[in-house]
């Protein structure tokens, strides 16, 4: 991975040393996983406001997305909610295997709109005091995998699974909370902190010991190859700035 | 309103109700009408002179009309009182064929049978059913009959729950000339064995002149002449706007046949006539029409001319219309009245005064029936 | 080949509650019809609309205000919670509540057409026979109307089987509970198992062409009953 990365990272650096400064404006379109909607937003304006590119944002679920590529979609980059399907892209030929990279590092929350409900601990899992526990479909969604996981290793699985509704994908998992239809769930840590603040209600920070790290990775397009703001904005995303914007937004980021 | 002595033997019809017609126009159905409670009367109009509004409004299907409706001296409607039309014991006969499409010709009559407060009487039944010529179309669909089977059938079922009044709104209008022949024996048979009175609405001055008995005709909603049918036919004075068809109806006796010249003699009060032979028995009833066109008036009496049918009258009334060629002169022929239609540079050239004896020229009598 | 066990689940699943919802909306959806073909009150026009509404609003809209409306803050969830029933999301009774708003237009307009279609005459000469209004209804119009409720029952059945949007807001993807064809066809997708998604969209396809071919037979005969009555 890291050996990719120095390989791409000057790849990069070259193309940048070759190019002038102010290369010719392009327009590039990024389909990106909804659990990352508003850092890309974020990301995508601080790019266009440094140079001189357009960045088109798509937002969606990873499954569809790979469905779109897979039948000549037209994306120039792929943020997904996962690691399987950036990797299947590139078996299949459709994407550029040395772009790959893991952009951020999902952090799992069990979140209530309830202020009372979460101790800052998973206690209230064993207890009566919710008849609805929002998770993503696991089968799918990379967050909810890491639900299961975390369910089962608490040993709650089988206990919970009457209790259990499934979000297609995060974003509807925290719906379905945030419309308390749902006491509690297991949600991105994205979607409620601001910061490393909770922004409302009540949490517990899932141990990263009680699940796979969710790991979400980009890749490149193989239309887009030679697509010069492709690269560039892969290379602001991977940039020290760059990784702090998605880092306050609740992931973690690697070094 | 009518406060005039109500008896079982009529039928009140006060009725205020707002028309509409197409071209955006409004006008009132006003009418205060007493109707003999037996036989047929035709009430006749122009298309919008507000006749189907009037049986509607009698039926109780026009619910916001006001009014007073007494028929055999119960109260169908009177200020608040409003009796639903379910509730009426009325038969209703439609323009164009209202069989129900989903249920057989024998099903339609049973609809209204069992839905009757009153005991089904089975001669009633079989009586009705073989007045209308309907035994072997029992089992048939609407869809499978012609037009005038359909509207027999349709006759049939207003009929059978012994409504006290039976209303039709133009029977006859959405069929053709032959339909129309092969129908109205059959509403005369109902006129003669049934004591049910009926309102027929009509544009057609034919079948008034063949089946009324009693006459109202409307013109924008309002009553403009009302009576007996031969009264309002003969009378002058309100000239109903019939053109060619003015003339008037009269009942006759045959008396005499003449196979050889192929004519009938018949007698009425006025005195009598030769007519074409149309196979009625002698001693038989028939009502014939004299039309205003067809007499001609002469002083004295001419042997000498094709015109067979000749009777002394006496000139009732002259009826002159302003800016018009053509003037209408009643006769009075014993009890009877005809009209006859001159134009008044021959009654000038007559010098033809009221009281004054002169000799009818029939040129053309027709049998209605 | 061959449906898993999963497949059979939801394709029971979506026939029970289309047949649910389909009884409930002709029970409710006629006199509803009959009420907007014959009145002639202000409130035809808004409360038409508010019916036809589904037809063009995105099913997420529904769903979404669906879930805010069944959710514990929700009018329709304190008034299930007064009544000790909880709240209906996630559940089957959600579900059938949900595709009744959703397919209400489908059974209703046809309804309304067919009511319309009979007319005011054979009600009016049902009432000169001595009918009285709710005995004109059920021996008169219903049976003249009989196509329209073929028409609005397989148009109701059909909609609420390939129901997606409202399902996705409210059910939760509970098996036997909520978790209908058309969501575990998406599913399918997300999880690129697009072999058995084949299959079942398969299904769907067959299904619907069959159903909309009977309506469009079936729509000819009623429009020959309708020339019938007028002749």
């Amino acid at each position: 991975m890291s050996m990719d990365y120095k390989k791409f990272s000057r790849r990069v650096l070259c193309l940048a040393l070759l190019m002038p400064v102010s290369t010719v404006a392009a327009e590039l379109t990024v389909a990106v996983a909804s659990n990352f909607t508003a850092p890309a937003k974020y990301l995508a304006e601080e790019f266009e406001a440094q140079s001189e590119h357009q960045v088109r944002l798509v937002f969606g679920s990873s499954g569809r997305f790979f469905a779109q590529i897979s039948n000549g979609a037209p994306f120039d980059l792929f943020f997904s909610a996962d690691q399987e399907k950036p990797q299947e892209l590139i078996e299949n030929g459709l994407a550029i295997d040395d772009s790959l990279f893991t952009y951020a590092l999902g952090g799992l929350v069990l979140w209530s709109r309830d202020e009372q409900l979460i101790q800052s601990s998973p206690a209230v899992l064993s207890s009566n005091q919710f008849s609805r526990l929002s998770i993503a479909n696991a089968r799918h969604a990379p967050y909810g995998i890491a639900a299961e996981e975390v369910l089962s290793n608490l040993n709650l699985l089988a206990n919970l699974q009457s209790k259990l509704v499934r979000g297609e994908n995060i974003a509807q998992t925290f719906q379905f909370v945030f419309t308390g239809n749902a006491e509690l769930g297991f949600v991105a840590k994205s979607q409620v902190y601001q910061d490393d603040i909770l922004i409302s209600g009540s949490a517990w920070q899932v141990t990263e010991d009680l699940y796979s790290p969710i790991r979400q990775d980009a890749v490149l397009l193989q239309r887009a190859s030679t697509n010069d703001a492709a690269l560039a904005f892969l290379a602001f995303v991977r940039s020290s700035r760059g990784r702090s914007i998605i880092r306050s937004y609740g992931y973690v980021v690697g070094d | 309103m009518n406060v005039s002595n109500h008896t079982a033997n009529q039928i009140s019809v006060a009725i205020n109700h707002k028309l509409s017609e197409r071209g955006g126009r409004t006008f009132n159905l006003d009418v205060d009408l007493d109707l003999p409670a037996k036989g047929i009367t035709a009430v006749f109009g122009e298309s919008g002179s507000g006749k189907t509004t009037l049986l509607r409004c009698i039926a109780g299907l026009e619910t916001s009309s006001h009014g007073e409706i007494r028929v055999r001296g119960v109260v169908w409607q009177r200020e608040t009182d409003f009796i639903p039309c379910h509730q009426r014991r009325v038969g209703y006969v439609f323009q164009e064929s209202s069989l129900f499409p989903h249920l057989n010709v024998k099903k339609n009559i049973a609809f209204g049978i069992s839905r009757s407060p009153s005991q089904l009487d089975t001669e009633h039944y079989h009586e009705i059913i073989e007045l209308m010529g309907l035994a072997s179309l029992l089992q048939q669909y609407p869809d499978q009959l012609s037009g005038g089977e359909r509207q027999r059938a349709a006759i049939a079922r207003a009929l059978i729950i012994e409504p006290d009044l039976l209303l039709m709104d133009e029977p006859l209008a959405s069929l053709d000339m032959k339909r129309k022949q092969e129908i109205l024996p059959y509403l005369e048979s109902v006129h003669e064995k049934l004591d049910v009175p009926i309102i027929y609405v009509t544009h057609s001055i034919d079948e008034v002149a063949r089946l009324a008995d009693y006459l109202v005709v409307l013109e924008e909603g309002k009553v403009i002449a009302n009576g007996g049918l031969k009264e309002v036919l003969s009378n002058i004075e309100h000239p109903l706007h019939l053109g060619e068809e003015t003339g008037v109806v009269v009942e006759a006796e045959v008396r005499e046949r003449d196979s050889e010249w192929n004519l009938i003699r018949a007698t009425f009060e006025g005195g009598e006539l030769w007519i074409r032979d149309g196979g009625d028995e002698i001693g038989h009833n028939i009502r014939i029409r004299i039309l205003a066109r067809d007499v001609s008036l002469a002083l004295s009496e001419h042997t000498d001319t094709s015109i067979i049918n000749r009777l002394r009258v006496e000139v009732e009334k002259i009826q002159y219309v302003v800016g018009q060629s053509m003037l209408l002169v009643s006769l009075k022929a014993g009890n009877s009245t005809i009209i006859a239609r001159l134009s008044r540079r021959s009654a000038h050239h007559l010098n033809i005064n009221e009281g004054m004896e002169v000799w009818a020229q029939i040129k053309g009598v027709a049998i209605l029936r | 080949m061959g449906f898993s066990e999963a497949d059979i689940g939801a394709i029971l699943l979506t026939l029970r509650l289309a047949t649910t919802v389909t009884i409930l909306l002709l029970l409710f959806g006629a006199p509803l019809a009959w009420w907007l073909a014959r009145t002639s009150s202000r409130f035809k026009g808004p409360i038409g609309a508010l019916i036809a509404l589904p037809l063009v609003l995105p099913p997420t809209v529904l769903g979404f205000y669906l879930l805010l409306a069944l959710g514990p803050n929700g009018p329709i969830g304190q008034f299930t919670q007064s009544l000790g029933l909880g709240t209906f999301a996630f559940s089957y009774s959600g579900l059938v509540i949900g595709s009744i708003f959703y397919s209400l237009p489908f059974v209703v307009q046809p309804l309304q057409n067919a009511f319309d279609a009979v007319g005011e005459r054979p009600l009016e000469v049902a009432a000169t026979l001595g009918a009285g209004p709710v005995d004109r209804f059920f021996s008169i119009a219903l049976p003249l109307a009989k196509p329209g409720f073929f028409t609005a029952a397989v148009l109701g059945f059909a909609h609420t089987v390939g129901e997606f949007g409202v399902v996705l807001m409210i059910g939760g993807n509970i098996p036997g509970e909520t978790r209908v064809v058309s969501v575990q066809i998406y599913d399918h997708v997300e999880a690129l198992a697009y072999d058995q998604a084949n299959q079942l969209a398969l299904l769907m396809v067959v299904f619907s062409f069959l159903i909309l071919l009977s309506v469009y037979g079936m729509q000819k005969k009623s429009h020959r009953q309708v020339l019938r009555f007028s002749q």
